[in-house]
């Protein structure tokens, strides 16, 4: 079932210039600039505008295809995404190995504009076009034991050139807490602004999670499983001080490399202010409930 | 003579007629010519980490060619010395060109930066790199080594050792993960600096087998 969250971000919103907020980010936002000594307004600050279509496609991190930013739109070309399928198995009523085009057939696509937010504290807003991950949870039949669920991207040496060297451990691995990916802000995106996925940006389906730092949205997904222990994630076995399971978006959180408390939308070229970052990527309202009683410090 | 030697003569040679100070030019140029693409939106969606890194990077690469002077000497005869200064004050520009980026473009906020230097060790150890490099490049004229003395100021030039192996630490450790690139710049700058301290050693027997 799909439209369960209600999009207000959409481009028409934004044409008509009516901004998305709630009175107490906007204040957070005023004051963030004002300690921040730029003048620039709230508005322009706070105003969702989506990203060009090239700064979406041709800015990105996917290891897979190199480290540079210009790697993924350089190489991830040479990736067959058809045919395409994704396993899901672990604690499932229908576990099984589905071909791309089955899934979507059963799927409801919708629209989504979200907050991207790289731990590396660069910002976009996507477009992107994809459907609840929990529809297809819902799907596959989830087991009672389940508690957390598991991604794992693509792996062919052949057409990736970045997993030549072990800059991570190969495959990507990924994972949610099972009320994390069950969420309606949860999606499995398969394309953006209105066209299917570019193979850089994880075709032909990848996962969204818009109150986490980016590296938690998995890309070209071929592996689901469904297990009642907390799953390995790929930054959390490079550097686990650096990178937690959660990864909420949380600017009273620093990483030890960026300091959270702001970030750089792009497209502002080269003399582009910094905005503060929002808890959770500015979805509090929607998710902070999962997380109620946690120290979000320690579990970062 | 050996082949070798009429070979890297040839080479000196020729390179007396080329003066070293085109070098400064072509920095400047570049560095110019850099800031002006990323003003107009020629350096990608993210133009001033684009510019903060090749700014940083061809720093490092001029470092790296610094250090290689001497041994590319020892090893082929081949002498670019003259063009050491030219080489070093360029990098020491680059430096100070990234250093303005990454504090009035990139961090911006003033706080922020002493906060950044003291808790972020990748910049602390950049940082480093680039106190070390401000006395090289003060003292990188004739009238400083006429005041210095040749002795002293090969002593304290020495610095350009470390500053060169903190400026390769502060790439590895800013890149995400154990990448390619900054392990390369790194192992070479190591491998130019123990060619040195085995040159150095070794230096009387070396003769006599050149």
């Amino acid at each position: 079932m799909a439209y369960r969250w209600k999009n207000d971000l959409t481009e028409r919103d934004v044409t008509d210039e009516r901004v998305w907020l709630n009175r107490r980010t906007l204040m957070k936002g005023a004051a963030g600039l004002g300690l921040a000594g730029i003048a620039g307004g709230t508005a322009r600050a706070e105003t969702l505008e989506p990203n060009s279509y090239d700064d979406i496609t041709s800015y990105n991190n996917y290891y897979e295809f190199g480290t540079g930013k210009d790697d993924p739109v350089k190489y991830a070309g040479a990736l067959t995404t058809s045919p395409w399928a994704v396993t899901i198995d672990g604690l499932v009523d229908k576990p099984g190995t589905y071909a791309f085009e089955d899934i979507l057939g059963r799927m409801t696509q919708e629209e989504r504009l979200y907050r991207f937010r790289c731990v590396e504290a660069w910002s976009m807003v996507v477009p992107w076009r994809g459907f609840e991950l929990s529809d297809l949870l819902q799907f596959a039949g989830v087991k009672a034991e389940a508690k957390y669920v598991a991604f794992e991207t693509a792996l062919r040496k052949d057409e990736m050139p970045g997993t030549r060297y072990p800059v991570l451990d190969w495959p990507y691995v990924e994972g949610l807490r099972l009320d994390e990916a069950m969420h309606p802000l949860t999606i499995m995106a398969t394309g953006l602004y209105g066209k299917d996925l570019p193979n850089q940006n994880g075709a032909p389906l990848r996962l969204v999670v818009p109150w986490k730092y980016g590296f938690k949205s998995i890309k070209s997904v071929v592996r689901i499983t469904l297990t009642d222990t907390q799953p390995p994630t790929s930054w959390n076995k490079a550097n686990a001080r650096e990178y937690g399971f959660y990864s909420n978006v949380n600017p009273e959180v620093d990483h030890p490399r960026w300091s959270q408390a702001s970030e750089r939308r792009l497209g502002g070229g080269l003399f582009a202010s910094k905005v503060p970052t929002q808890m959770f990527n500015g979805y509090a309202q929607e998710v902070a409930g999962l997380y109620e009683g946690m120290d979000l410090k320690a579990n970062f | 003579m050996s082949s070798r030697g009429a070979f890297a003569g040839k080479i000196n040679r020729a390179l007396r007629r080329v003066p070293a100070a085109p070098i400064y030019i072509l920095c400047a140029a570049h560095i110019g010519w850099l800031f002006w693409q990323g003003v107009n939106g020629a350096l990608g969606p993210e133009p001033i980490k684009a510019l903060e890194h090749a700014y940083g990077e061809t720093a490092l690469k001029l470092l790296v060619g610094v250090l290689a002077i001497t041994p590319l000497l020892k090893l082929t005869r081949i002498n670019l010395i003259r063009y050491r200064r030219a080489l070093g004050l360029s990098a020491f520009f680059y430096v100070v060109a990234h250093l303005a980026v990454w504090l009035f473009l990139d961090v911006q906020v003033m706080a922020q930066i002493w906060a950044d230097i003291v808790k972020r060790p990748y910049i602390t150890v950049g940082m480093a790199g680039f106190a070390l490099l401000v006395p090289l490049a003060v003292t990188s004229n004739d009238w400083m080594i006429r005041r210095m003395g040749g002795q002293g100021w090969r002593l304290l030039h020495r610095l350009t050792y470390p500053a060169a192996i903190l400026a390769a630490v502060h790439f590895v450790m800013l890149r995400k993960g154990w990448q390619i690139e900054p392990l390369v710049d790194l192992g070479l700058i190591v491998l130019l600096l123990v060619l040195r301290l085995r040159r150095g050693r070794r230096r009387a027997p070396a003769r006599v087998a050149g």
